[in-house]
């Protein structure tokens, strides 16, 4: 593995695996009642977030917190950015304080790579703009293969706004990586065509899509003002691309619905879908601290490399 | 005081002028071209040994932003016109948007008394299209004339609205002088938010694209009201092979239109991007291998005219920041002639007069700079640039520009100015700015 974890693209197949298995060995952790390992005792994780996240943030706390590492969770609003620091004296201050790894989450992609010139510690990509989220992609093929018992040969369509997603770009590298059958659904405004490179499919007709699936992965609609000029409106989105119990019910019994979160019931996904046992969310945030022990486990404990 | 009299001996002398290239020596007395042949008498001029360099007149830029007045923070005319003359340059076109933005004469005369009295070469201030840039209301074009402006330009924004470009070709014909009108071809609305090419990097890099396409409806939109008017159209930084194909076709209907094009587009394609390099953050785009190619071949047959810099400074933490809040941009004055050295000539894609004269004479005939762009020949100004075409180096800091913000940061190229001489006076002189 690299010293970074930038991008689902740097990751063989090799790497997956050995991630996802480091990730089952701490899963267990989790089950018990003081859950903490020594394993990075004396490391310092600074959780830097220029966007707001709940889910992501916390899941990292906890997840260096359990391998009993110390954690700073350093905030954008009324800090030194608010007084106009810039990301690289920002990531040089907390050099200086001794930061072992940088996890970055931020509205431009690429930040992370641009840390990664200016900070010799470790730098773990939580989401960069449009870019990239590898660790949500890795949480998911772990959710995946716990489920599913397998990722070779899935067929997994991801749904929704493509174009602007991280999550999709990261799932799409990780889950053609490992063998998977990925087509990417939605209008033809938000699914780029290049995005064939990828070696994805393409299809704009999610109703023609989902007979054929084992997974229907959706992604959350962005309600951003800016994003919105590429669909007609979020009913018209909804009503052709929103899995509704009519929709859900043309899926193979056996395949499962996911979501990155957060949801926008009502949109993308039906409250009732939502609560389906074949609904599988609460598993991907659960098995996302046990991902992300893995990576910092391995990116600054296993290797004995010294940041 | 008169300039000191020089003898520049056994040169392979590279004038396109006059479509000349052998060995000869070139005696400069009084600021001018005294005498060009072969085993000429120092006659008491100091004698420069100069065999095995090339002799070319000095390179004339069309795109350089020189940051003054306005962000010196960036650049001044004196580091600018340094950075030039160390790069072989001895005119450049200063880029209008100043702040305060060169659109009327009180501006354009600041310049050049700045140039005059700090500048290592000869500045030719570009006038706005339009006032304060913002593309509504044509600029006291003929104000801007009368100060000597030939080349205007709104650069750094396309001319949105037809009508006003329609205008301003049109107008522009009411003087003797040839005043061309010069657009930077990109359609607002389609490259808005765009941070680089669009296409299969940018999609995968997850960063907003600028597609080639803007640029080609542009060119084409310039190109038809170019014929409409009679107007004296320039296409700034072509990037793209479709856009080149239209000028190509333009310029066979006798549609009366020049462009250029960079060192770094000519050299680097959408892929070196992925690392998320701010030096490499330019508008337009940095495209494919394909669109490269079509712009080498472009400069090969003469459908682009000119190699111009777009040189364009900027202070270290301005690029320095995460790439969607960097400002486009890279500095060129210091390697663009190694640059088509290295990538044009030195593999053979380009004749060395054909180079030279992209570089400097068709540049000056578009800008109107008659003192520039050679022929080398008796009572001509002393304008030249001796370059050494072996030497080997590495781009990096320190540059003689305050900036340090180059595409080619960390690439090896070869071929050096050992001189540059500004009316018969070193502005270079073994390689060191003396200006």
């Amino acid at each position: 593995m690299n010293r970074h974890l930038l991008s689902m693209r740097d990751l063989s197949a090799e790497d997956v695996v050995r991630i996802l298995d480091t990730a089952e060995s701490f899963r267990e952790v989790g089950t018990r009642v003081i859950k903490k390992v020594p394993a990075l005792r004396g490391r310092t994780v600074v959780n830097l977030f220029y966007e707001n996240s709940t889910r992501t943030r916390i899941s990292f706390e906890l997840a260096a917190k359990r391998l009993s590492a110390d954690v700073i969770n350093f905030s954008t609003t009324g800090s030194s950015v608010a007084k106009g620091e810039s990301l690289k004296d920002t990531a040089l201050t907390l050099q200086a304080m001794g930061a072992d790894a940088i996890v970055i989450r931020h509205a431009s992609s690429g930040a992370p790579h641009r840390l990664t010139t200016w900070v010799r510690g470790h730098v773990l990509n939580a989401g960069d703009g449009t870019h990239e989220h590898p660790t949500q992609a890795l949480l998911d093929l772990y959710t995946l293969r716990e489920r599913l018992g397998r990722l070779e040969g899935l067929r997994v369509a991801i749904v929704g706004d493509v174009l602007h997603s991280r999550v999709a770009r990261s799932l799409s590298f990780g889950l053609v990586t490992m063998g998977s059958e990925v087509t990417l659904v939605g209008p033809p405004t938000l699914i780029p065509p290049e995005a064939l490179a990828w070696g994805v499919q393409i299809d704009h007709d999610l109703d023609a899509v989902l007979p054929k699936l084992d997974v229907c992965y959706l992604l959350r609609v962005q309600t951003e003002r800016q994003r919105l000029e590429y669909v007609p409106s979020i009913r018209e989105y909804a009503r052709r691309y929103g899995l509704t119990s009519a929709r859900v019910a043309m899926l193979p019994d056996e395949a499962i619905v996911m979501h990155p979160g957060p949801m926008n019931r009502g949109v993308e996904i039906d409250s009732d879908v939502a609560d389906l046992p074949r609904s599988v969310m609460e598993a991907q945030v659960t098995n996302g601290i046990a991902v992300r022990m893995a990576l910092l486990y391995l990116l600054l404990g296993a290797g004995g490399e010294e940041g | 005081m008169s300039a000191p009299a020089w003898l520049l001996r056994g040169a392979r002398v590279v004038d396109p002028a006059q479509g000349r290239d052998e060995p000869l020596d070139v005696l400069v007395r009084g600021g001018v071209v005294a005498e060009v042949g072969v085993g000429l008498d120092a006659a008491g001029a100091t004698v420069l040994d100069v065999a095995g360099a090339l002799l070319a007149p000095g390179l004339v830029d069309l795109h350089a932003h020189l940051r003054e007045p306005g962000e010196e923070h960036k650049e001044t005319i004196a580091t600018g016109t340094r950075a030039a003359a160390a790069g072989g340059y001895t005119a450049v076109a200063a880029m209008a948007n100043t702040s305060p933005v060169s659109d009327r004469a009180a501006v354009v005369r600041a310049v050049r008394e700045l140039a005059e009295a700090t500048g290592a070469c000869d500045v030719f201030p570009v006038g706005a299209i339009t006032k304060g840039q913002q593309g509504e209301t044509l600029a006291e074009i003929g104000e801007l004339v009368e100060a000597g402006v030939r080349l205007l330009s709104d650069d750094g924004r396309c001319v949105a609205s037809a009508r006003v470009l329609r205008n301003a070709l049109t107008y522009a014909r009411a003087f003797a002088e040839p005043v061309v009108i010069a657009d930077h071809a990109e359609d607002p609305d389609l490259v808005e938010g765009g941070q680089m090419h669009e296409g299969v990097h940018s999609v995968a890099l997850g960063l907003a694209g600028r597609p080639a396409e803007a640029e080609e409806v542009i060119v084409a939109r310039d190109l038809a009201i170019a014929r409409m008017t009679g107007g004296r159209l320039h296409l700034c930084h072509l990037s793209s092979a479709r856009a080149v194909e239209l000028v190509r076709r333009a310029k066979q209907e006798g549609i009366r239109v020049s462009a250029e094009v960079t060192p770094h587009h000519l050299t680097f394609t959408d892929e070196d991007l992925r690392d998320y390099d701010t030096n490499l953050k330019v508008n337009p785009p940095l495209r494919t291998a394909e669109d490269r190619e079509a712009l080498r071949d472009a400069l090969v047959d003469g459908t682009i005219d000119a190699v111009a810099t777009d040189h364009a400074p900027h202070a270290v933490e301005e690029k320095e920041v995460e790439f969607d809040r960097a400002p486009p941009g890279t500095i060129g004055l210091e390697t663009a002639l190694a640059v088509v050295l290295t990538e044009l000539v030195a593999p053979g894609r380009i004749d060395l007069l054909r180079a030279i004269d992209a570089l400097s004479t068709t540049p000056a005939r578009i800008l109107g700079a008659s003192e520039h762009g050679g022929p080398i020949a008796p009572g001509r100004p002393a304008n030249l640039v001796v370059v050494d075409p072996e030497a080997s180096w590495v781009v990096e800091p320190p540059f003689v520009s305050k900036a340090r913000n180059a595409a080619f940061l960390g690439r090896r190229l070869r071929g050096r100015v050992v001189h540059t001489l500004l009316r018969g006076r070193p502005t270079v002189l073994d390689g060191k700015v003396v200006a």
